[in-house]
């Protein structure tokens, strides 16, 4: 059992390319439904409670926690489910960084899904950034549904990032309330190709005087992949702030639809949005063809700028 | 040596004559100006040369080195050495300066790029690993274009007005790398409005409702220019005087 476990965390790690760490970073590894390993450091409170087909994760941030923590979630098998349920509280003054990997090497047909609430509480701060690593033939599902509150003076970011491998049936959802003097950045990068089917739901409201949200989506999509990015915005409260970018490109038989919704309730508030769905744009194209690239290097390098 | 020549060029846009019968011979190792009014048709001329989409169906024959390259596209024209920068050059997210600059040069070596911005006039340590993006001044863009350009080493820079939105110290860098690609044995040809840009040439096409209406030594295209097109309305109809 302990060897198969150990089995299991190696590989699962190879799949990210990440193995020895210093004992001043926190980590926690998940597969499937059981807490292989965990490392915490001072101020990082972290209890994890196994039920069927995943796992229940509860998280405190009780100071400044200088090193991003590390999450890996995954499974090495090519099928089953793993349902994480993640409270994620980062107290008053405190701040910390996640990365998390979800990693998913030799995916048939697996289901990944996530539930997250997190609460920024006053003058706190997170940063999470989700890289997802999945095998060469899609087979996943990954359906991450965030609710957020960010109280006075909070920051929160979150960034999601599929590049390598296909990426499968995506199906994010974010949700975020943000408060008096809080900001929140919102960023998805995704390459969609073959079969995937991305679908984006973000949402930030504005409630306090003076917030910011930012939400911002860069897709590639080639092949018979499908895009939907729905992107909200609403700003209630005076002198808040928002912004919707949403660029995508697409190739072969790919299909986008962007719906940036942007709802103003108050007059001293300002939003804005922008949109750009469509093949590569020929300026930036021909711009690096009279440089002698051809129309596959070319094309190859504005997605890859797009997507960094 | 001529290295490029364009016989009787002419496209139509919108069934409007933009170039009407162009001919003209660029000779090899110069800095030449195309050099007119708004509207005269010059960058339709320098797009037609690159071959850009939108500019391919122009009559007459493009020539470079001896042969046609009509039927090329724009970056099997590049790959003979023939290169344009935009008027408003592109902005990219994401792509840094580094991976812009090395993108048409040969060896793809960090040096490279530090040399070409240094010869810009641009601090590399500070601009290598931003992007080419909406956050660039005007000038630093088009600098950053000029230091891609220098790394590709070009047989033929065709470059729509260089001063736009530049100032006067980039716009001294600028000078400076045409010259310094003039010393490399590239031949330039500057696409202008300006009669301070014409100055820095050393021979000029002066074109005027799509035809050539006067070429030579580019003082004596300056003189026509400032004296004869200047004062004219700039009907686009060139008079016989
Ligand atoms: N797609 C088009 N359809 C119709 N007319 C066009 C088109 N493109 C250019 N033209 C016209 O062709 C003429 C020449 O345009 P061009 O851009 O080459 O001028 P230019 O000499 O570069 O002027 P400027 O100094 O303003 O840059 C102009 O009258 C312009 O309106
Ligand atoms: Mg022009």
């Amino acid at each position: 059992m302990q060897e198969n476990k150990e089995k299991l965390l190696y590989e699962l790690l190879s799949s990210i390319n990440q193995h020895k760490l210093p004992p001043d970073v926190a980590h926690i590894e998940i597969h499937g439904n059981e807490v292989l390993n965990a490392h915490l450091v001072k101020g990082l409170e972290v209890e994890a409670k196994s039920f069927e087909d995943g796992v229940d994760v509860k998280i405190k941030v009780r100071e400044v926690i200088k090193n991003p923590v590390r999450f890996c979630f995954g499974m090495i098998p090519p099928n089953g489910i793993q349902k994480i349920i993640i409270n994620t509280t980062v107290e008053k003054d405190a701040s910390a960084s996640f990365i998390a990997s979800c990693t998913f090497p030799n995916a048939k047909n697996i289901q990944h899904l996530m539930d997250a609430f997190i609460t920024i509480e006053e003058n706190a701060s997170l940063s999470y950034f989700e890289r997802h690593v999945h095998g060469p033939d899609g087979g996943v599902t990954i359906v991450p549904n965030t609710k957020v509150l960010v109280k006075e003076n909070g920051r929160f970011s979150t960034e999601f990032e599929l590049i390598k491998g296909a990426a499968g049936v995506i199906e994010i959802k974010y949700e975020a309330e943000i408060g008096i003097n809080a900001t929140t950045n919102m960023k998805a990068r995704i390459f969609g190709r073959m079969n995937d089917s991305i679908h984006i739901k973000e949402k930030a409201h504005l409630i306090g005087e003076n917030s910011t949200g930012v939400l911002t989506s860069h897709i590639a999509l080639k092949d018979n992949a499908v895009a939907i990015v729905e992107n909200e915005i609403i700003a209630d409260a005076a002198f808040s702030r928002g912004h919707v970018d949403c660029k995508e490109i697409v190739q072969g038989n790919a299909k986008a639809r962007a719906i940036p919704i942007v709802e103003v309730n108050n007059p001293k508030a300002h939003v804005t949005h922008e949109a750009a769905i469509g093949s590569v744009d020929s300026k930036q194209l021909e711009t690096l063809l009279s440089r002698g690239l051809t129309e596959d290097e070319a094309t190859e390098l504005i997605i890859q700028g797009l997507l960094k | 040596m001529k290295i490029l020549q364009l016989n009787n060029v002419s496209l139509l846009k919108e069934s409007k004559s933009i170039l009407k019968g162009i001919t003209i011979e660029i000779w090899n190792g110069y800095i030449h100006a195309i050099v007119g009014p708004n509207g005269a048709g010059k960058s339709t001329l320098a797009n037609t040369i690159m071959g850009l989409s939108g500019y391919r169906d122009s009559s007459g024959d493009i020539i470079f080195d001896g042969k046609s390259i009509k039927d090329l596209s724009i970056d099997e024209r590049a790959r003979l050495g023939i290169t344009l920068v935009f008027q408003e050059p592109a902005r990219f997210e994401g792509l840094t300066v580094k991976d812009f600059i090395l993108s048409g040069s040969k060896i793809k070596s960090k040096d490279i790029a530090i040399e070409a911005l240094a010869r810009v006039g641009l601090d590399p340590i500070k601009y290598i690993n931003r992007a080419v993006d909406k956050t660039l001044s005007g000038g630093e863009r088009k600098r950053i274009e000029l230091a891609s350009v220098y790394a590709m080493k070009p047989r033929l820079l065709l470059m729509d007005e260089p001063d736009s939105g530049v100032d006067i110290d980039s716009l001294k860098y600028i000078f400076d790398i045409l010259q310094e690609l003039k010393s490399q044995g590239s031949t330039v040809v500057l696409v202008t409005h300006s009669p301070e840009v014409l100055k820095k040439a050393d021979h000029a096409f002066l074109i005027c409702g799509g035809e050539i209406v006067c070429k030579g030594d580019a003082q004596k295209v300056f003189e026509y220019f400032v004296n004869k097109c200047s004062p004219c309305k700039h009907i686009g109809k060139p008079s016989k005087d």
